[in-house]
């Protein structure tokens, strides 16, 4: 460990308890995960302050309450809404970290395998039942497993289309963006389809006993993304994927001549991704008892691209940071509950998000710096002259 | 000839009029034009076969051409304008969102504050200059991606859109409705009615404006040392760059004047649709770009034509028709057969640049 500290820090900090001081501020400055969450602690922040503005004190954002066997709170429900995105990031970091490509077709994935097993779980009975799922015709672990298989489909036709094709990310995942909406819609009749079976909801919401009274206190989609975040790092941790797709998004050529198959591991990060929006989709679905063709998971793929950015993980691929692209997720939902507490309405919302992605993004440039210091000297320059010619 | 041949050695330097016209072919099988070719087949044979198929619907006249430009003025001037940027190297998502904006600028401002239609056309094109400006600030110089940069204009406009006005408002300002109604009369290619009327086929203004545009943008791409300089740098930055070229600049250029398109296309698409709203050309973007990419437009930069994103619109614009002329079909489709040509597109695309990667 005192190696690491020796090294990092260099002969050049020097000794005494100053340097020490300073090596430790200098590691938590180089850190990948520092960007993210001082993101996170500023929207938090936000929060506290409108929160103490509206209601005189910051104490009721940090309330977590226990009313009829559920956990309430802002900090729970930021949790709870984050839960999809936070899902979708973890694939999208994989695809970005691979491919240096973006994934748009999540949200529409999200949609025709909602639509999918809606479809299958009321098989036949739909039309007749004015588009209400009165009962599970398959059972409803076959409906779930359906809509990851379809997830995982999309993600192969995406990543067959990369990988095989060498076709730009962004374009090949284009062909879903478009058609997906318009497969969900097909299944789905075109209609709003609503399942009225009690245990659909429990997914999205809460798991309840046979009364209808929760058992669990704490949301479910929290207990799945957790999940979906233990598996995942675990996975990339203990076996060599991670680093072999971080290779790959480093130096696809040199990978593949140290005997690494790309194409194929890229191929895996967009099946990946195709399940995370799966299961992604049936939250989504299973929040609201129902598919809604036109406006589930809509716009989402931008939020998740822009939670892997706010993680601090490189749009151009290499190196990733999973707990990054988590934080970010975070991030934007916590922004998101923020601007809808000082009255901004659903549509002006992108308007915030802009310019936060704006500022992320001229930050993390690499010409930002460069500029700065031109900008720097060039004033430094002219401030003398400047002076001087206020004392004459 | 034989000056420029680059033959193989032991082949005839001069070929005879077969040899020469399978060298022509060969070269246009290769060229970044065939792409193009093969859309205006496929529009006009899919024409062809909605001809026989609707018969009954007059699918063949003048006025069901025509009614295909009308109803798309504005897609014809920002397709244009993403080929332009896809050429670059670039992509422009936020095109669909400006153009809700700028409808809903003029929509406001003429309704509510009683500004005058000239002056908010103005106003319009200069917002999309100042607009295109700043992105291609953001991608020329501070070396963002396009997709990132456009995505945080495609959310700013977006909500923009709604903070001049959540609300849904119809424009009735008496010039502008003379400029969206004023109709340009075919004096043939019409059809006799079921009432027994003889309908003139007629196109709006909008369309000879958007028309005129394209072939503005289609001059300044093949023509002018900007355009070519527009090609150099998609297809290779580096090599560009080397060669003397200013690439930040020229990127500066193409987004600001992309700017000014999708502007230009914002008021031919209030135009025809004479209304603002939040929810506006929802979509739009990806529309355009799949009608460069239909046309033709290599989405790696480099390659790609203005005329082809125009057949890219008209066989869209098909697509939708056959749609709606069968009638029976869910929504779902359009978009569905939208995908499916694409994807035809794109695959073909891949096969090409894998067969001229090959010959190199």
């Amino acid at each position: 460990m005192s190696d690491v500290v020796t090294r990092d820090a260099g002969p050049a900090a020097g000794p005494g308890p100053g340097g020490a001081a300073r090596r430790v501020f200098r590691r938590i400055l180089h850190s990948r995960l520092t960007f993210p969450l001082v993101c996170l602690l500023l929207v938090l922040l936000l929060n506290v302050i409108v929160t103490t503005a509206t209601t005189g004190s910051p104490g009721p954002f940090f309330q977590i309450a226990l009313t009829n066997g559920t956990l309430n709170g802002p900090l729970i429900t930021i949790l709870n809404r984050s839960s999809e995105l936070v899902i979708l990031a973890l694939g999208m970091t994989m695809t970005v970290s691979c491919s240096a490509g973006t994934d748009i077709s999540v949200g529409a994935v999200m949609a025709f395998s909602g639509s999918v097993s809606i479809w299958l779980l009321g098989f036949g009975t739909l039309p007749q039942n004015d588009y209400h799922v009165k009962a599970y015709v398959v059972p409803y672990v076959v409906g779930l497993l359906v809509a990851v298989l379809v997830g995982a489909l999309c993600g192969v036709w995406n990543g067959f289309l990369v990988s095989r094709l060498r076709i730009q990310p962004m374009v090949a995942t284009l062909i879903l963006f478009t058609g997906g909406r318009g497969l969900a819609k097909v299944f789905a009749d075109g209609q709003i389809d609503k399942v009225d079976v009690a245990s659909y909801k429990w997914l999205g919401n809460f798991i309840q006993d046979s009364s209808g009274k929760n058992i669990v206190p704490v949301p479910t989609a929290i207990f799945i993304a957790g999940g979906m975040v233990l598996v995942t790092a675990l996975v990339l941790r203990y076996t060599p994927l991670g680093m072999n797709i971080q290779a790959v998004g480093i130096n696809n050529k040199a990978s593949r001549i140290l005997g690494l198959k790309s194409a194929r591991l890229i191929l895996l990060a967009y099946v990946f991704c195709g399940v995370c929006a799966a299961i992604a989709g049936i939250i989504a679905t299973s929040r609201i008892g129902g598919i809604d063709a036109n406006n589930c998971g809509k716009l989402i793929e931008l939020d998740a691209i822009l939670a892997v950015a706010l993680g601090g993980n490189s749009l151009a691929g290499g190196k990733f940071s999973l707990s990054g692209s988590v934080i970010g997720a975070i991030t934007i939902q916590a922004l998101t509950t923020v601007l809808y507490s000082i009255n901004v309405s659903a549509d002006q919302l992108p308007f915030y998000k802009a310019i936060v992605v704006v500022i992320i993004v001229v930050l993390q440039s690499p010409e930002t710096r460069p500029m700065w210091e031109r900008f720097k000297a060039r004033w430094r320059r002219t401030a003398p002259s400047v002076t001087a010619g206020d004392a004459a | 000839m034989s000056a420029v041949d680059v033959g193989r050695p032991g082949r005839p330097s001069r070929p005879g009029l077969l040899g020469g016209i399978w060298r022509g072919l060969r070269a246009r099988f290769y060229g970044n034009n065939f792409l193009v070719l093969i859309t205006i087949v496929l529009f006009a044979a899919m024409y062809i076969v909605g001809i026989f198929i609707y018969r009954d619907k007059n699918f063949g006249s003048l006025n069901s051409f025509f009614d295909m430009l009308n109803s798309n003025p504005g897609l014809i001037v920002i397709a244009a304008g993403m080929t332009m940027v896809l050429v670059s190297g670039g992509i422009d998502i936020s095109v669909g969102s400006q153009v809700a904006m700028y409808c809903m600028m003029l929509a406001y401002f003429m309704e509510h504050k009683g500004v005058s239609a000239a002056t908010m056309i103005v106003v319009v094109l200069v917002t999309g200059i100042v607009f295109g400006l700043v992105q291609g600030v953001l991608v020329a110089y501070f070396r963002i991606q396009p997709f990132i940069v456009t995505l945080a204009g495609m959310f700013f406009a977006r909500g923009m859109t709604a903070m001049i006005s959540p609300q849904t408002i119809d424009i009735t300002n008496r010039d502008f409705m003379g400029l969206a109604t004023k109709r340009i009369y075919f004096p043939f290619g019409g059809y006799t009615n079921a009432a027994g009327v003889y309908q003139r086929p007629f196109i709006y203004l909008s369309v000879v404006l958007a028309v005129f545009a394209l072939l503005v943008v289609f001059t300044i791409m093949t023509w002018t040392k900007f355009g070519r300089n527009v090609y150099a740098v998609g297809g290779g930055e580096q090599s560009a760059l080397l060669m003397g070229l200013n690439t930040r600049r020229t990127k500066l250029t193409v987004y600001t004047f992309n700017g000014l398109l999708t502007a230009f296309g914002g008021f031919l698409f209030c135009l025809f649709s004479t209304g603002g709203a939040v929810e506006k050309a929802q979509g739009f973007e990806m529309q355009a770009i799949a009608s460069s990419v239909i046309g033709g437009a290599l989405l790696t930069g480099g390659v790609g034509n203005v005329i082809g994103s125009f057949f890219g619109v008209l066989v869209q614009t098909t697509i939708t028709k056959f749609i709606n002329f069968n009638g029976t079909l869910a929504n779902g489709w359009s978009s569905i057969v939208l995908a499916a040509i694409m994807s035809f597109f794109i695959i073909l695309q891949s096969v090409f640049a894998y067969v001229r990667n090959k010959r190199r």
